[in-house]
């Protein structure tokens, strides 16, 4: 693996990671501490929406976000020719 | 023995004897077995015995009670515990598989080529550690207690003595798969209950749905959501409406997650887990893999709080507020009230005389006016311990038996399995990190693995004694272990592989500072090694309680974290770099291609 293509690796590596975490923090922090007032005035399933993130829908993303995370690297490995 | 009594026994005794069983079969033979599982493990195997690892006493027993008083509030711990699971994956857990080593001070030791740097992490962690098996003995002795119905200090001891037996036969081995049978245990005693109790207040089996769904009685709905009608009952006692209360300040809320998920990120015993995978690939389905299993309970445990709420209060107030025949009498209250205060986590007093229970927020002045026109003289109900609630759960809401049965060995699952993969943690830490790592090199296996199990026993004697006193409910005392590994361990390890030009001196700079500044704010708040009476605010220089921007101890982990990273990076900075060799290790650790098996040296 030449010096190039490993520094190119892991600046994809390192993207992916900061799109994945900005998700990660909107959803709980975004979404489930700062906007839940304004956010609680919105009623879904019986849920106040912005109790519902904090309680609920944060832990749902989170679980996408692992997988999209480990397929997309799975992806990355063999594009960059570094899979096991 | 009542029918309740002989299912409870033959149920735990069955669980116990199954987890036993499978140590025993399972039996670690060399110290390779003994840490790591010999890397045989399938990711789904290993997420689910991650997942039992992972939820402890805090989660299975504590959890559920703090959201049922804490409502909204009690967020903190749904997110700040599966939203570090995607920092794990994503930051950690793939790099440390590629690195391969047994143990977290192993990797700090080697990236920061500094034996220094291994003993500041080995500090850190047993730190960290038995601040979390000190919130498991909590656990651990309210589930004893009330299944062997003594007090609590009795059911600490027998608990003790349990996990002494358990963890010290077993060894990541025995306990990968003895993990597996105590997840399965965990997780059904859990949500049965919970879709049982579900059924009966909202007409809806699934507990993440019934949360929202409308409220029934007397088998009508109300035209009125649970959740509504929960805040209207909580209001009208004068307590903090459910849907809507803050834990502290939203910025306390922010730092407590932040603390928390970080946290889950720095603990040994969660990342020792991902040493045991075959492949890089693996580490990172494994993190997804284990949080779908946690994410079961997760997301169930707001129903349980909030309907174990609901349930408490209108087992009490039987009739509408004020009004004289509202309260329930204090010789008709049910058979678990009766229970419950033998072991002392219960308690009632008659503070006006009339005979009748009044559980109400004595401490809200709007509420004063009111609950004396209706002849109340404070709260009656004195103690009311959190960590009571799940296990009293199915008992109030008036289930069958055996699934309350189920639930003690759910709980009792749920604290063994974490407290033994902690004690792991401890031990490997002192027998492979600072005997054979560092003081005694030519240490053989066999006298290696002895001195792993002997610091077992003393981690066990430490947690107990000072369980005795806890500094918090289950989840409160884990949230501080939280709060150490978050401001020490994790910046360590990000730095270790994000920043190549993270030096020795930063590290342990870093290490140092966020660990000292979190333990003191902590133990100013919670006591001296959290021994009661030795707290030290000093209010004449403006340290009230929480006094920095209103954050709690529980909370203050993230402060360190960031503590930590600004002087690593500023110490680093005035520094000499690291060598050549160490920076090709850090290139070398972010490719996955050559991940070899763990190994010991």
């Amino acid at each position: 693996m030449t010096p190039e293509n490993r520094a190119a690796y892991w600046k994809a590596n390192v993207r992916l990671l900061f799109i994945l975490l900005f998700f990660w923090f909107i959803v709980s922090y975004g979404l489930g501490i700062i906007l839940v007032e304004p956010l609680n005035s919105i009623q879904i399933g019986g849920y106040p929406l912005g109790f519902w993130f904090a309680q609920q829908g944060s832990i749902y993303v989170f679980l996408v976000l692992i997988f999209i995370y480990a397929a997309a690297m799975n992806r990355l490995d063999k594009k960059f020719d570094v899979d096991e | 023995m009542t029918n309740l009594d002989i299912w409870t026994y033959s149920v735990v005794g069955f669980t116990f004897a199954l987890y036993i069983g499978i140590a025993i079969w399972a039996r670690a033979g060399t110290t390779g077995e003994f840490y790591v599982a010999g890397k045989g493990v399938h990711p789904v195997a290993n997420g689910m015995a991650t997942a039992a690892d992972w939820m402890s006493a805090a989660s299975f027993i504590s959890m559920a009670g703090l959201i049922a008083f804490n409502g909204y509030g009690a967020s903190v711990f749904l997110m700040g515990w599966t939203g570090g699971y995607v920092l794990l994956a994503l930051l950690l857990a793939p790099y440390l598989r590629k690195f391969g080593k047994f143990t977290v001070p192993e990797f700090i030791g080697d990236r920061y080529y500094s034996q220094a740097a291994r003993i500041v992490a080995v500090i850190c962690l047993i730190l960290a550690s038995i601040t979390y098996v000190i919130g498991q003995m909590k656990g651990i002795g309210v589930a004893f207690s009330r299944f062997l119905e003594t007090s609590y200090e009795l059911g600490l001891y027998i608990g003790m003595g349990i996990v002494a037996v358990y963890a010290v036969l077993g060894g990541m081995k025995g306990i990968t798969y003895t993990q597996i049978a105590q997840y399965v245990v965990l997780i059904l005693a859990y949500t049965i209950p919970a879709i049982f109790i579900s059924l009966a207040l909202t007409g809806n089996p699934l507990p993440q749905i019934g949360l929202g769904a409308g409220y029934v009685e007397n088998g009508a709905q109300t035209g009125m959501t649970l959740l509504a009608k929960l805040d209207q009952v909580v209001t009208e006692l004068g307590f903090k409406e459910y849907t809507t209360q803050v834990m502290g300040s939203y910025l306390n809320m922010f730092a407590y997650t932040l603390s928390l998920m970080i946290g889950t990120a720095g603990l040994p015993h969660v990342i020792i887990r991902f040493f045991t995978v075959p492949k890089v690939k693996d580490a990172r389905y494994s993190a997804g893999w284990a949080l779908v299993f946690i994410a079961l309970l997760y997301t169930t445990a707001p129903a349980v709080g909030a309907m174990a709420r609901l349930n408490l209060m209108d087992t009490i107030q039987i009739g509408p507020v004020g009004s004289e025949e509202g309260n329930l009498l204090y010789e008709d209250r049910p058979e678990w009230f009766k229970k419950w205060e033998a072991t002392g986590l219960l308690a009632w007093e008659d503070k006006n005389d009339d005979g009748r229970i009044q559980y109400y927020n004595d401490q809200n002045p709007a509420f004063d006016e009111k609950a004396e026109s209706f002849g109340w003289k404070g709260n009656e109900m004195v103690k009311v311990d959190r960590d009571i609630m799940v296990l009293a759960n199915p008992e109030i809401a008036g289930l069958p038996n055996w699934v309350i049965a189920l639930v003690v060995a759910g709980g009792l699952a749920a604290a063994l399995s974490t407290a033994a993969g902690l004690l792991l943690a401890i031990s490997s830490a002192i027998s492979h990190d600072l005997l054979k790592g560092v003081f005694m090199p030519g240490i053989s296996e066999r006298a290696e693995l002895n001195a792993g199990r002997l610091s077992m026993i003393f981690a066990i004697i430490v947690a107990g004694y000072l369980g005795l006193h806890p500094p918090g409910f289950a989840a409160g005392t884990v949230a501080i272990a939280f709060g150490l590994a978050a401001s020490s361990i994790f910046p360590a390890l990000m730095m270790g592989i994000f920043m190549k030009k993270m030096n020795n001196a930063g590290a342990i700079a870093g290490m140092l500072a966020g660990i000292t500044v979190t333990l003191l704010y902590v133990f100013q708040h919670k006591g001296i090694f959290f021994i009661p009476g030795t707290a030290f605010l000093m209010p004449e220089l403006g340290m009230g309680p929480d006094w920095f921007f209103g954050i709690s101890p529980n909370a203050f982990g993230a402060v360190g974290a960031a503590v930590n990273f600004v002087v690593a990076f500023v110490v680093a900075s005035v520094t000499k770099a690291p060598p050549e060799h160490i920076q090709h290790l850090v290139e070398d650790v972010r490719v996955p291609r050559g991940a070899g098996e763990a190994t010991g040296h």
